[in-house]
């Protein structure tokens, strides 16, 4: 099978990157973007039938702490009456990968641990007044299951080899397995005695470099993998299709700009199959020392996936938004628990009991308790009621400020930049509270979010800058949008609030038609459907104070039962202070 | 514990090597905040660190890595005795990881002894062991505030004082604040940003032999870790006796008047609060000298070190992007002359 042919559907994709992955997945890891079905169980069987003998093992995204690092097993301390450690997943994991379902909504403290025993290969345990080191040397495939702008954390996806995605892959595209497990066996007694000719680092980094692939653990990984590549294949150094294949599978997904597209037309010499080493001088294209690198780039970007391209196409702001597309998952920052208030003396039906609070309050007094304790007694520690300690959380929600501005042609120029000005303050407000921020802009025939929840206001602030105008007004859209992220961030933990700012004139109807009857029944009735969902909400009317009679921004403020603030000269400094009047203490 | 990858061999970066230099020469600039992309080798340069460093005398059994010889800022139970017998062991560099629990950062109550004994005694904690060392937190940013709060007290004071569970311990506890991240995950509050000595912005190399570089040492050092260090070993030497000369020398290194006042021009100019930033720069500018075998602090050594001990320290509107580097420049000319 050539190399195009060899990555031409998603399917082959993500399987061949799971081949390469298993055999070698410590230290690395594979991201998988795609609903559960058909295509994710195939991959999964087929990965796990490839590791063996190592193990895969499921873990929850939402695995607690002590489950996940260890900690003191609670059954057997009691009853030896000293501590004992017990084994967290991640070092019984050691040799082995785990895959996280849903990792979309994995906290950044689980998302950190993943990364530290990827890095070092250990995993230190500071708790409950244990203090071991433990190896983990781990394989992590990730599980994401996120819908539009969910991402798994991006710390995590960073140290992951394989970015593959399984959306639309159905049971039919599905395709036996390219190996067996004898080839597995073969190639990791293989693996370690490839040889790397010289120019194949020189040429993964440049392609790197051309993608836009920063990190240095791109052409790394790329590394690893033309080696696993060749090992697959049964050859005994990297050859050019191996660092193809390699550069396709690790260095496109990561591609933030499109490398610029040469010009003078090199067509891609089919198959020659030119050894990388062979150079023949009167060839002028062989010669030069980008051809290797043009070629292998030339299958990367074949290899770069759809909706990536699209908005790597899309131009310059779009490379923004590509660069962060992996990390907007800043939102799993959000899931920051409450902040853990020391255990109190109190009753079991107030708190959950800390074990470890009580044991410490009960252990002073063993030896007198003892000594009181009638004869039959046998217990190593003796409770009692004064000893329950509970926990406590105090629930610091974070807020999730969601504006929705209004671009349109009827709130003019100069209104939109008051609105953008207003939302300035308020981004120096959210940094100082460390809310989050997102921002829906609605004009033309639709919403846009043009800044998804994000707590970096460097962010927002560039999108608000690239904020065009013009166009209708439909505002239903815009709420809906808004409404969609509320609820994200509620979901999150978050407190979310909405803040309209329009001057209410809605001419465009949530399909898109125009008209504005019907698009001010559909306003109204985005609002309620925001009312209905219990999210608090701030309605700003910038319509100009002359504008006579109907105040449509109002009665759209009734039917959210927002609060109404009227500002017929938008000024910055008021929007702040209506915001943060409405705004949760 | 498996070998880090040494200090020495990490390509470019100057900065960040420079920094974590200078705060082991001299720990009193305080700590070491390292921010920026993924991938560039933050938490790779810490762990090489703990390596470098030279060993230290501690008193044999002592959990507060106390010195032998010192005479003041000792534990309890060193205080009262005579000097006893010493032991080297590596400088301490502790990992403080996410979602640690505050018994564990600051001690308790010793629950086996208290189970098996109904002895009440205190078990140290993280703050303990990186007496006299560092302590690095990867991801600072995502670490919860009540724990920050203490980590920073604990810094400013040296001091760990615990009052739990019927115990009342008061124990020395001066290390290095080691903090990474990277800011797009979300921002360092203010407050802790400053109490950072220096503070660093770690960038990907933009030119390709260097990214080559990168790549092919890494590489080289995953395959076969210890041909590595055997290769790195006597560069490894060298740094380590680049940082003791230095440790010795800083003592003699002075700064001059003309030298304090230019550094506090700097700040004037870009106008930092309080007196931290000039002290920061003149100890930064001190361990530069010493580094460098000098016994003064000239205009060469401030305006190297200017700008990681400044730039975290400018009063931040939070919507400016242009670089605080920008500005600690432009200060910098107007301070220095071209």
């Amino acid at each position: 099978m050539s190399v195009n042919e060899a990555i031409a559907t998603p399917w082959r994709r993500a399987s061949l990157a799971a081949a390469i992955f298993a055999l070698d997945p410590l230290g690395s890891g594979m991201l998988v973007r795609a609903a559960p079905g058909p295509a994710r169980d195939a991959l999964l069987g087929a990965l796990t039938a490839a590791l063996a003998p190592a193990k895969l093992t499921r873990l929850p995204a939402q695995i607690a702490d002590d489950r996940l690092i260890g900690g003191l097993d609670i059954a057997a301390t009691l009853r030896t009456g000293r501590p004992v450690a017990e084994l967290g997943a991640l070092s019984a994991a050691d040799g082995g990968v785990v895959a996280i379902a849903m990792a979309e909504r994995m906290s950044a403290s689980v998302a950190a641990r993943l990364c530290a025993a990827l890095d070092s290969g250990e995993v230190a345990l500071q708790r409950d007044g244990l203090s071991l080191t433990l190896p983990a040397r781990i394989g992590v495939v990730a599980l994401d299951e996120g819908v539009e702008d969910e991402r798994a954390a991006p710390a995590l996806v960073e140290r992951l080899a394989f970015w593959v995605q399984l959306d639309g892959v159905g049971h039919r595209d599905i395709e036996p397995a390219l190996f067996a497990a004898w080839d597995f066996a073969q190639a990791r007694l293989q693996l370690t005695k490839i040889q790397t000719p010289d120019d194949v680092v020189e040429t993964l980094v440049a392609v790197a470099a051309q993608l836009g692939a920063d990190s240095a653990r791109a052409p790394l990984f790329a590394l690893r993998a033309a080696r696993a590549i060749a090992a697959l294949r049964g050859g005994d150094a990297v050859e050019e299709d191996d660092i193809t294949l390699a550069a396709a599978l690790t260095l496109a997904p990561r591609a933030t700009r499109l490398p610029a597209p040469e010009d003078e037309a090199s067509e891609p010499e089919p198959e020659v199959e030119p050894e990388p080493e062979d150079d023949k001088p009167e060839n002028e294209e062989d010669q030069t020392p980008g051809e290797l690198e043009e070629r292998v780039l030339e299958a990367a970007r074949a290899a770069i996936p759809l909706g990536l391209l699209a908005s790597l196409q899309a131009g310059v702001k779009a490379r923004r938004r590509s660069s962060s597309e992996g990390k907007s998952g800043d939102s799993s920052l959000s899931s920051r628990r409450g902040r853990p208030l020391d255990a109190r003396p109190g009753s079991l039906r107030k708190g959950r009991l800390s074990l470890i609070a009580t044991l410490r309050a009960a252990a002073p007094w063993r030896r007198l308790r003892e000594r009181e304790a009638p004869a039959g007694d046998t217990r190593r520690i003796i409770v009692k009621p004064d000893d329950f300690r509970i926990v406590r959380y105090r629930q610091r929600r974070g807020a999730t400020t969601v504006f929705v501005v209004d671009a349109s042609g009827s709130s003019a120029m100069q209104r939109l930049a008051e609105a953008k000005g207003a939302i300035e303050l308020l981004l120096a407000d959210c940094y100082v509270r460390r809310d989050d921020i997102a921002m829906v802009a609605f004009r033309g025939r639709g919403a846009e979010i043009v800044l998804p929840p994000t707590r970096s206001t460097a962010r927002a602030k560039r999108a608000l800058a690239g904020l065009p105008g013009g166009g209708g007004t439909p505002i239903a859209s815009g709420l809906d949008a808004a409404l969609h992220i509320a609820d994200q961030a509620r979901r999150k933990g978050q407190t979310p609030l909405i803040v309209l700012m329009t001057d209410g004139r809605a001419n465009i109807a949530r399909d898109g038609t125009p008209g504005r009857p019907q698009a001010l029944r559909d306003a109204l009735d985005a609002g309620r459907r925001i009312r209905a969902a219990e999210v608090s909400a701030l309605a700003i009317d910038t319509a100009p104070a002359s504008s006579r009679g109907a105040a449509p921004t109002r009665e759209i403020a009734e039917a959210m039962s927002a609060r109404y603030v009227k500002l017929p000269v938008a000024d910055a400094a008021l929007v702040n202070a209506a915001v943060r009047g409405a705004l949760p203490s | 514990m498996a070998q880090p990858f040494p200090f020495s061999a990490i390509v470019g970066q100057d900065d960040m090597k420079l920094a974590f230099m200078i705060a082991a020469v001299d720990p009193t600039v305080g700590g070491v905040l390292a921010f920026g992309d993924r991938g560039t080798g933050k938490s790779t340069a810490v762990r090489a660190l703990a390596a470098l460093l030279p060993p230290i005398s501690v008193v044999a059994g002592c959990p507060y890595n106390c010195a032998p010889e010192a005479t003041a800022g000792l534990c309890g139970p060193c205080k009262g005795k005579a000097p006893t017998e010493a032991v080297f062991r590596s400088a301490p560099v502790v990992d403080l990881p996410l979602g640690a629990t505050e018994d564990r950062v600051v001690g308790a109550l010793n629950l086996e002894r208290a189970l098996s004994h109904g002895e009440k005694s205190f078990e140290p904690g993280l703050l303990a062991q990186a007496n006299r060392g560092f302590l690095y937190i990867d991801e600072a940013n995502l670490l919860e505030d009540h724990l920050v709060d203490l980590l920073l007290d604990v810094a400013a004071s040296g001091v760990n004082v615990v009052e739990r569970e019927g115990l009342s311990v008061r124990h020395p506890a001066r290390f290095v604040l080691i903090g990474s991240g990277n800011p797009e995950e979300g921002e360092l509050r203010p407050q802790m940003l400053d109490r950072f000595g220096l503070a660093i912005d770690v960038k990907t190399p933009q030119d390709v032999p260097s990214r080559v570089e990168v790549v092919r040492r890494r590489d080289a050092f995953e395959r076969d870790p210890e041909a590595f260090h055997k290769k790195w070993e006597g560069e490894e030497i060298q740094l380590r006796e680049k940082i003791v000369r230095a440790r010795e020398r800083i003592g003699v290194v002075i700064a001059p008047d003309a030298a304090i006042e230019r550094a506090a021009r700097l700040c004037l100019a870009l106008g930092t609060d309080g007196l931290r930033g000039e002290l920061t720069l003149l100890r930064a500018g001190r361990a530069l000298a010493a580094l460098e075998g000098r016994n003064e602090v000239g205009d060469a050594e401030l305006r190297r070190v200017a700008p990681m001990a400044l730039s975290h320290r400018l009063r931040r509107n939070p919507l400016d992007d242009s670089g605080s580097a920008i500005r600690v420049e432009r200060a910098l000319q107007e301070v220095f002359g071209a």
